[in-house]
């Protein structure tokens, strides 16, 4: 985006022993009309840190700093603050940047630094914020429908209404409510974050195996050897393994992908999207173009794909982010090439443990990073990967064609029904609903900034934001928002039959259909009653 | 008339520049850094510059000091050192220092002592010649902005 949009006065903590980067950084952020603090050593920035818990938005630290190394700075700040961190070095070494990753950093950014990578730093703290936002609608809308279920109107009223300015302890403290409210019967079970390299072992001892169907869960297990892992996560994954290798033969033959698709292309930024592929540019080089280190450091071969896979995500249209007690229909899968360019491979069901069936909003829908969306796609790969560092996945016992449950309650049609339904609601749907998602998005991110009290640099007009604001990104923000719904590891209790989610999913088609779409839905077959 | 001067000396800053990115010793991070500047900041270059300047001798002073001790073996302060030379090279785009510096470094990884002592001199020799070209350079923008502010009466 040429003349981004940026809050005015989003508050920075850098942090660098370097007093030249120091002082350079401090001139560019201001440039950004940002709040700058500056900070040459790393206790001294978590001093500053823990005085005024709420008194900054992002921490800029570089990774080399004699007092302490960079990345036990970022442990702190992340667990003691939560705050968005982003890390910087002239060293761009992959493995480097794996390590940021892997503490957690929302971003890594090779010095020399340019303007262009700190005008979008606070897409980072939004995207925070976003997910705060859903875990409280979640959980209230969870709590909502359980109290329904459970007759028990008085303890949450409504659930509907979720403020933004909900503060995290007061919604920890609900949560807790929520949990000890819950099914005494559950058990806690293990959780499993299919992290990228676990797929990997997951799927090489598959392939070892052979023909997936003589694949069992016991033989990859064994196969795979890590020796934390049980029968029964490896079970779950693997069905979910096998939707989704089914969803690809189909999706392959579907021409309306491509189609949806195209309709996506002029939101997106090419330019950044070709370069992002291209070269990964020297800067933030580890998550510009989303995949590109990512594929370094994995050595897979996604090129061919990624380009489809760009413009791909884009065709999903997701709802309004509105907290609503209604059911989950499924979402047109994302395209298939989508998630071969998605590295890690985080599994997504955390949030279905979720007192079954009905809604949160899709926030189980795990979002992969999208390869690329404008300036923003380089963040969405930082973010999963800090998704999967929270120990949110929970693997139910044994999995056997749960993946319907989740969408009805009453439906008990079996998965491949459901798989060939889901197929046919191609993006042609996401298309359509293109629109109507943008207001929303627009009227939403509007609500979402003004509680956040940023200004708006430009003046808008009667309550749509200036065209310069770029909605693209925000489409992915939808999509990597809802990854940090693995909150819902608290609510719930019994065996989550949503664990079993089917892979089409997860890849951000968070809709959840308007009572409109129901009929439109029912008329296209797409419903499975 | 209005200082032609200015032009004069404009025309001459410009020369020097263009030499120095046709030598390599200079490269477009020195221009984000002018970018930078502005009214708020006006000698946001000059002040950056100087601080480089501050770091650079301190830890070049310190690599002497180190190569320099007959029982020298702590090849990993060296490196550390050169890290950070390499960053702030980096921060003003001082290509050609950072790139000795990078030679340093890999000198000082193999525990290469000559090779060291060698990649010091080259370093402290490239760090002097960009210093003095700033200096020419400061020079020559200090008698422009004078010369700007020098109405001639008509």
């Amino acid at each position: 985006m040429e003349k981004g949009f940026s809050p005015v006065g989003l508050r920075v903590l850098v942090v660098d022993d370097d007093p030249t980067w120091l002082k350079i950084l401090e001139k560019m952020l201001k440039k950004c009309s940002y709040e700058v603090t500056t900070c040459g050593l790393a206790r001294d920035a978590l001093k500053l840190l823990r005085e005024r818990k709420d008194g900054y938005d992002i921490v800029i630290s570089d990774v080399n700093m004699p007092d302490m190394d960079g990345f036990k700075l970022l442990e702190h700040v992340g667990l003691e603050l939560d705050l968005p961190v982003i890390m910087m070095s002239v060293d761009g070494e992959t493995s480097r940047v794996m390590k940021g990753v892997q503490h957690g950093a929302c971003d890594y950014l090779l010095k020399p630094i340019r303007m262009k990578e700190l005008k979008i730093i606070w897409q980072h703290v939004l995207r925070k914020k976003l997910q705060e936002v859903r875990d409280i609608e979640g959980c209230y809308e969870g709590a909502a429908d359980w109290i329904t279920r459970n007759d028990e109107a008085h303890f949450l009223g409504g659930g509907e209404d979720v403020s933004f300015g909900k503060k995290r302890k007061d919604f920890d403290f609900e949560k807790k409510l929520l949990q000890d409210e819950s099914d005494p019967s559950s058990s806690k079970k293990a959780r499993v974050v299919w992290s990228f390299e676990l797929h990997q072992k997951f799927v090489n001892a598959v392939n070892q195996i052979g023909c997936d169907h003589k694949a069992g869960p016991k033989k990859i297990l064994d196969l795979m050897n890590v020796p934390w892992l049980t029968r029964e996560n490896v079970a779950s994954h693997l069905q979910k393994y096998r939707l989704y290798l089914s969803r690809l033969e189909k999706g392959k033959e579907l021409k309306c992908y491509s189609g949806g698709a195209k309709n996506m292309d002029s939101s997106l930024k090419d330019a950044e999207v070709n370069s992002g592929h291209q070269s990964p540019g020297k800067s933030s080089y580890a998550f510009s173009g989303g995949n590109s280190l990512l594929h370094k450091a994995t050595e897979t071969d996604p090129n061919p794909l990624a380009s489809a896979s760009v413009s791909d995500p884009n065709t999903d249209v997701h709802m309004p982010p509105k907290a609503k007690k209604t059911r989950i229909g499924f979402d047109p899968p994302l395209s298939s090439s989508a998630f071969d360019s998605l590295l890690p491979w985080s599994d997504v069901p955390e949030a279905l443990e979720s007192k079954p069936p009905i809604l949160y909003d899709n926030s189980f829908l795990q979002q992969q990073p999208l390869p690329s969306q404008s300036s923003y796609a380089s963040n969405s790969a930082p973010s999963l990967m800090e998704e999967e560092m929270k120990p949110s996945y929970e693997t139910p016992v044994g999995g056997t064609c749960v993946n319907t449950e989740f969408l009805m309650p009453q439906d008990k049609s079996p998965t491949v029904t459901l798989q060939d339904l889901d197929l046919s609601a191609p993006s042609a749907i996401s298309c359509m609903k293109l629109q109507d998602f943008s207001l929303n998005v627009t009227n939403n991110t509007e609500s979402i900034l003004r509680s956040l009290n940023w200004e708006l640099p430009e003046s808008h007009h009667s309550g749509s934001l200036d065209t310069d604001l770029d909605l693209s990104w925000l489409q992915g923000e939808r999509f990597l928002a809802n990854t940090g719904l693995l909150q819902f590891q608290d609510y719930s209790s019994s065996p989550s039959l949503l664990s079993e989610l089917p892979p089409h999913l997860w890849f951000g088609n968070e809709r959840l259909p308007e009572p409109d779409e129901y009929s439109f839905m029912v008329d296209q077959g797409l419903f499975i009653s | 008339m209005l200082g032609l001067g200015v032009d004069r000396l404009q025309a001459d800053i410009n020369r020097l520049l263009t030499s120095l990115f046709h030598q390599g010793v200079l490269d477009e991070q020195f221009l984000q850094l002018q970018q930078l500047q502005d009214e708020t900041s006006p000698n946001f270059v000059y002040d950056v510059i100087n601080i480089y300047f501050d770091e650079s001798e301190k830890l070049l002073r310190n690599l002497r000091l180190l190569l320099m001790d007959r029982e020298f073996s702590d090849y990993k302060k060296i490196g550390l050192h050169l890290n950070q030379l390499v960053g702030s090279s980096s921060s003003i785009g001082a290509r050609r220092v950072r790139n000795v510096c990078v030679a340093f470094r890999s000198a000082s990884e193999l525990s290469n002592r000559p090779g060291c002592l060698r990649g010091l001199e080259v370093v402290e020799h490239e760090y002097h010649y960009l210093k003095n070209m700033m200096h020419e350079l400061f020079q020559l923008e200090q008698q422009r902005i004078l010369a700007a502010g020098v109405r001639y009466p008509m």
